[in-house]
């Protein structure tokens, strides 16, 4: 059992026969255009016509379109409920590590924060909080369950 | 740990290492593992209740946890019991070598115990049988229930004499038990011997725990706590069990590593939707902003020497690998490959820096050399991340998530391990689900 330098050699083709044979499996997925969950399956209301909770697209914490309409129906239910104080949850999807998850939720939910600022709500009535991928509202493994996993939610806290 | 715990090392026979023919080469993977036998520890008839069976049972464990550390690394394959021809404590005065080659043994490991006034004392050797001469031999004295670390130094002993690189046997690992549901998933902080044995659990459950951190003398650790719903990097003694928040700053706290030193604790703080680093000194608890970047800076992991951090950002449009010095200054990326890069964490050798690459919908784990060449991907899955490193530099433990079906069905969160080489990819077997896991350093060293 004595081994020589030549081992190294053997163990170099080897180790790199691996790395290619595990990237040649990997297998194709491109995303598909925008991946912003749009329906209103695992949406709640806060009031009549107010939605809980904006949806983002992978990687992203980017406002759409949809988005804004809804926080600025959050701002306007607000500012008419001037005792109700919110928390933003954010929330990710679990196919990030979970480091990453935690800042990239933080930013989501202050991204609706900010916008909620814009239309003149008082920061003091808005707390932020991130779970990162750790509170999954759908957990299914699937591209739907993602794009419903990512998301700020608005909770009453008063 | 150490109080309680006083080896005594007796080297009762000068050891020969200059000749010797065996040598496991730890670079191969496990092609051609080295037969290895194990001969169960016989006991000296001078311990006390010497024809106990317990006592006669404690022997056999010894060794059989020996055995299964041996048989774990993938480079030794521990020869069956029942075709040794010596008996025990024949065997460990003066091995019939012929018989043991017979049987495809290369190396032979023997051993005693005795039992007396509340002390254990075990003593081994390991034999090179092709060259018919001793390799070590070592003698530990601790109290009886102290077997199982025994036969952890013994196996780190062998370890180190037949591989020439230090041993990780004697080591635990700091994980995140995981039970119920996914959208009501319950944590905790649990702590295990690395071979999956003495499982404690460290907290309640009563809040959301996340990525716990070994200090480096393993009496601490530092970890992510939602107590009171205020995400906080957290202190935990595992002695004590007291716990203290660190970076209780308005905003979140998190991502937290201690520093080769152990002196500070290197960490993310999230604000306004920015998360940077910053370092906390545990003594002043003075804290310093390390990155300013409007991007997300998180995942650090000093070098050994501490003079530099590595860490995940996504400066550049997404996540990718990044070092600097320990100051902030001379950010430089480092990961360039087709996909997003995070989890960095710098080898305890210096060498390489482990991460989980995701690319076209697969997790991989892999380590570069710390100037980002040389990327190896060691292993393809659903879904993996959060390497840790082995103390001696040769294996990754890290976690795996499989597919859910529609309310979560066959999800499951476990622990896995594998040798940079790429090969010994094995599963950790742990009493619940599991998931961030951090290796010890050797606990004594």
């Amino acid at each position: 059992m004595k081994f020589n330098k030549k081992i190294t050699n053997l163990l170099i083709i080897l180790i790199s026969t691996f790395a290619l044979s595990a990237c040649s499996t990997a297998k194709k997925s491109g995303t598909v255009g925008s991946d912003v969950y749009s329906g209103t399956d695992t949406v709640e209301y806060l009031a009549s016509g107010v939605k809980d909770r904006v949806f983002f697209a992978t990687n992203k914490s980017g406002l759409t379109t949809a988005s804004r309409d809804t926080l600025r129906k959050q701002a306007s239910w607000m500012r008419k409920n001037k005792k109700i104080n919110v928390v933003l949850e954010g929330h990710g999807d679990e196919r990030g590590t979970r480091e990453y998850n935690l800042a990239l939720a933080e930013k989501r939910a202050n991204a609706a924060r900010d916008y909620l600022l814009t239309y003149g709500i008082s920061g003091k009535r808005i707390s932020v909080i991130s779970y990162g991928k750790e509170k999954p509202v759908n957990s299914a493994s699937t591209p739907l369950s993602w794009s419903q996993n990512r998301r700020s939610v608005t909770v009453k806290t008063k | 740990m150490k109080k309680i715990f006083y080896i005594l090392i007796l080297f009762l026979f000068k050891f020969n290492t200059a000749y010797s023919l065996i040598e496991v080469d730890i670079t191969r993977g496990n092609l051609d593992p080295l037969p290895i036998a194990v001969s169960p520890l016989h006991v000296d008839p001078q311990s006390d209740n010497y024809q106990d069976n317990k006592t006669k049972e404690l022997g056999e464990l010894i060794s059989s946890v020996v055995e299964k550390n041996f048989r774990s690394t993938g480079l030794f394959n521990p020869l069956n019991k029942d075709a040794f021809v010596q008996k025990p404590d024949i065997a460990h005065l003066k091995p019939r070598f012929e018989d043991w080659r017979l049987i495809t043994a290369q190396a032979l490991v023997t051993g005693k115990l005795l039992l007396k006034d509340e002390k254990l004392k075990i003593e081994f050797r390991l034999w090179d049988v092709a060259a018919n001469k001793e390799m070590i031999a070592l003698a530990f004295t601790t109290t009886p229930s102290n077997w199982r670390r025994v036969a952890h130094i013994i196996s780190d002993k062998i370890y180190e004499r037949l591989t020439g690189e230090s041993g990780y046997f004697d080591t635990r690992i700091i994980y995140v038990s995981e039970t119920g549901p996914r959208t009501q998933r319950v944590k905790k902080l649990a702590i295990m011997d690395q071979d999956g044995e003495n499982t404690k659990y460290l907290t309640l459950g009563n809040e959301l725990v996340l990525t716990p951190r070994f200090n480096p003398t393993n009496q601490l650790v530092t970890y992510l706590s939602y107590f009171r719903n205020l995400p906080r990097v957290y202190l935990l003694d595992i002695e004590t069990g007291i716990q203290e928040v660190v970076g209780n700053f308005p905003g979140m706290t998190f991502a937290p590593r201690f520093s080769p030193d152990g002196k500070k604790i290197i960490m993310s703080f999230a604000k306004n939707g920015n998360s940077d680093i910053y370092t906390m000194d545990l003594e002043s608890r003075l804290v310093e902003k390390i990155t300013e970047d409007s991007s997300i800076d998180t995942s650090p992991s000093y070098s050994p020497d501490g003079k530099y951090i590595t860490f995940n950002s996504d400066r550049s449009g997404l996540q990718q690998i990044y070092t600097m010095k320990s100051d902030g200054s001379g950010v430089k990326r480092i990961s360039f490959g087709d996909g997003l890069y995070g989890t960095p964490v710098w080898s305890p050798r210096g060498d390489l820096i482990a991460f989980t690459k995701v690319r076209r919908g697969k997790f991989y784990i892999g380590v570069m050399r710390s100037d980002g060449s040389g990327e190896r991907l060691l292993t393809e899955n659903f879904y993996q991340e959060a390497p840790s490193w082995s103390p001696n530099g040769r294996l990754l433990v890290f976690y795996r998530e499989t597919k859910a079906g529609k309310n979560g069905q066959g999800f499951t969160a476990k622990l896995w391990s594998i040798d940079i080489t790429g090969y010994n990819e094995r599963e950790l077997k742990t009493e619940t689900d599991a998931s961030d896991p951090s290796w010890s350093s050797l606990l004594s060293k």
